[in-house]
């Protein structure tokens, strides 16, 4: 297949922990300004997927292309810098630090020692530093230590470090898990708002929220690509029912 | 740290009279009150300081906790015995030697000529550049092998333990290079100005002072720099800071290499005010006793590793002299209370008066407003980890 239309094109992807293969020969292509969800049960491969793609876990072989570059050798923060931003399951911020600072720190400049040593709190900075807080519902907490946050919160907060790197492919790995119903509400509607102008690949649960945003969803089984297509096809797939919906 | 980005500099009101207490305490308290004696043991505890400093920077905030610091320590204190002892040994003061003209402990162990890696020590700029960039260098080297691996933590701990046992028992046992268990000793001059008078011991407490400060005040500049900040994130999360677009390596490496400077300085500062240095300085006791001054003063304030360096010195020289064989176990308690019952030591005893006072006098000012929890979440910003003891 050309890959000049996709945004990512993994290819034959396999990684093989001491002889387990998490992920076993698989390929799928995302679109330009698609919104991908994968789900699959429980040890499906959905996160070791994620952490391929931004270089967390080295392939055992297989392609992943991101435009034009081969992510497969590149090192973790050369993939940010290419354009792909990543969101833990379980909220990963800087605890100790408050939350302008959290959204700074993600803010893309001064990567280099010597630029974090030089790196100054322009007006650039922090109106874009605003700008995130106000989307992410968090005006009001610029100056709060974010281990105080809500767990809701937190997941924001993440997702708003994303989002000012600006990233042209964002990965979230179940953005609303342990949110309350109003949280998943604001979430889905804030993930609506954010997805506009790039692509998105979600590992989500929530059937509900997953007919909500998806444009194609892949189903993973033990590693393997079991279905891919629109939901109401991936949902008649007898394979699925059988190994996911049916259960 | 600050609450508003507007008023985000390096130098705060709060820092200028945290600074100018210090000052006020060295420059002004100690020389006045002390004999020379007791204030060039003022000065020694001092040059532990600046090693206490450095441990701020890499464990406090970096999270690298090293055991080996006083490796760095020794690189600089010897580069300087180095330069001290061959200006001792001219061949008139050495005329009685078989072989006049190098050092005493060499002519002793049957040496002939002044190894070539002495020779650049003839020169005073040499030794201070020697001073400056062999430990950092040597740092450099450590650091690129352990985190370019993404070795951290306890087995980063283990590994400069190792080094600092390594690099002792090498400078023991080349005893013709180095002076052995002795170390080098009996240093009269520096570029022929007596250091060993009352007079020459004052200006180099001084200097020791202004060393001292200079590397506060670079110290405060770094951790007030976006990279602080970063230290603080990669100590929390490390995995969060690669996928935020950093080299997470490279900055341990900066803060590492950073530190071994300043603890270089620190050694170069010892040798010229007590006047000699061995490998008792280098090896695993110092480097742990080093720790603890800093866990002690509060691993998270460069200033407070200072106190902590004063105070636990003082209290070791009173204890020593009247109880010598207590001492040892007097220390480890004193680490262990501290770990378990002030894990931020000294500063953080002192923030945490602080915003008692604060928030007793705020609420007796305004009974009208509602609390607001602003002030507490400054100085808790100020003091960003409360986990005791935790290198990781």
């Amino acid at each position: 297949m050309p890959n000049k239309d996709f945004v990512l094109s993994v290819e034959g992807l396999t990684v093989s922990f001491d002889g387990f293969k998490a992920v076993d020969d698989l390929s799928f292509y995302v679109d330009e300004g698609e919104i991908r969800v994968i789900i699959g049960p429980n040890g499906a491969g959905k996160t070791t997927v994620l952490d391929l793609i931004c270089g967390r876990t080295k392939a055992t072989d297989g392609s992943i292309k991101f435009r034009d570059q081969e992510f497969t050798r590149m090192k973790e923060h050369e993939i940010v810098h290419a354009g792909v931003g990543r969101k833990f399951q379980t909220p990963s911020i800087y605890e100790d630090l408050t939350v302008f600072e959290n959204l700074e720190l993600s803010y893309p400049k001064g990567h280099g020692v010597f630029g974090a040593l030089m790196f100054k709190r322009d007006a650039a900075v922090i109106n874009s530093v605003h700008e995130i807080a106000e989307m992410i519902f968090l005006k009001d907490h610029l100056y709060q230590r974010a281990d105080l946050l809500s767990h809701g919160q937190k997941q924001w907060l993440e997702i708003g470090m994303l989002l000012i790197q600006d990233p042209a492919l964002l990965m979230l790995d179940e953005p609303v898990a342990g949110m309350s119903i109003a949280e998943r509400k604001l979430t889905a509607e804030l993930l609506n708002r954010i997805t506009q102008d790039r692509s998105v690949l979600v590992i989500e649960h929530d059937m509900q929220f997953v007919e909500d945003i998806a444009h194609r969803v892949t189903v993973l089984h033990q590693g393997k690509l079991l279905s891919e297509g629109s939901l109401e096809h991936v949902k008649n797939d007898p394979k699925v029912v059988e190994v996911y919906l049916g259960h | 740290m600050t609450t508003s980005s507007s008023t985000h500099s390096f130098f705060q009101k709060k820092d200028v009279l945290h600074y100018g207490l210090l000052a006020l305490l060295l420059i002004v308290i100690l020389p006045l009150s002390m004999d020379i004696f007791r204030l060039n043991l003022v000065g020694k505890y001092l040059t532990y300081a600046f090693v206490a400093v450095s441990l701020v920077l890499c464990w406090g905030y970096g999270g690298i906790l090293s055991l080996g610091q006083g490796v760095f320590f020794g690189l600089g204190g010897y580069a300087m015995a180095m330069y001290l002892k061959i200006e001792a040994s001219s061949p008139e003061a050495t005329a009685i030697q078989s072989t006049p003209g190098i050092p005493d402990f060499m002519d002793w162990n049957q040496l002939t000529e002044l190894p070539w890696f002495w020779e650049p020590f003839h020169s005073l700029g040499f030794t201070v550049l020697a001073i400056l960039f062999v430990a950092p260098l040597f740092a450099y080297v450590i650091a690129v092998a352990m985190f370019k691996r993404r070795v951290g933590g306890v087995y980063f701990a283990i590994i400069t333990q190792a080094i600092a046992a390594i690099i002792t028992i090498l400078i023991i046992g080349q005893q013709g290079y180095t002076g052995g268990v002795n170390g080098i000793t009996d240093l009269r001059t520096l570029a022929g100005w007596d250091i060993r008078s009352d007079y020459a011991k004052y200006v180099l407490y001084f200097l020791c002072v202004g060393c001292l400060f200079a590397v506060l005040l670079l110290s405060q500049f770094v951790m007030k720099s976006k990279l602080g900040r970063l230290l603080v994130a990669i100590r929390d999360r490390e995995d969060r800071v690669r996928f935020s677009g950093y080299d997470v390596s490279n900055f341990k490496i900066f803060i590492f290499c950073f530190a071994a400077m300043l603890s270089a300085v620190g050694g170069a500062m010892f040798t010229l005010q007590v006047g000699f240095m061995s490998p008792t300085l280098v090896g695993i006791v110092p480097s742990i006793e080093m720790v603890i001054f800093c866990a002690v003063g509060g691993r998270l304030s460069l200033i407070g590793a200072v106190y902590g360096t004063l105070l636990v010195n003082a209290a070791k020289t009173t204890m020593s002299e009247a109880f010598p064989e207590l001492w040892l176990f007097a220390m480890g308690a004193l680490f262990i209370g501290v770990v378990l019952a002030f894990p931020n030591g000294l500063a953080g005893v002192y923030i945490t008066l602080k915003e008692k006072l604060f928030s007793t006098l705020s609420s007796s000012e305004s009974k009208t407003k509602p609390p607001v929890d602003k002030p507490a979440a400054e100085s808790k910003a100020a003091i960003p980890n409360a986990s005791p003891a935790n290198p990781s």
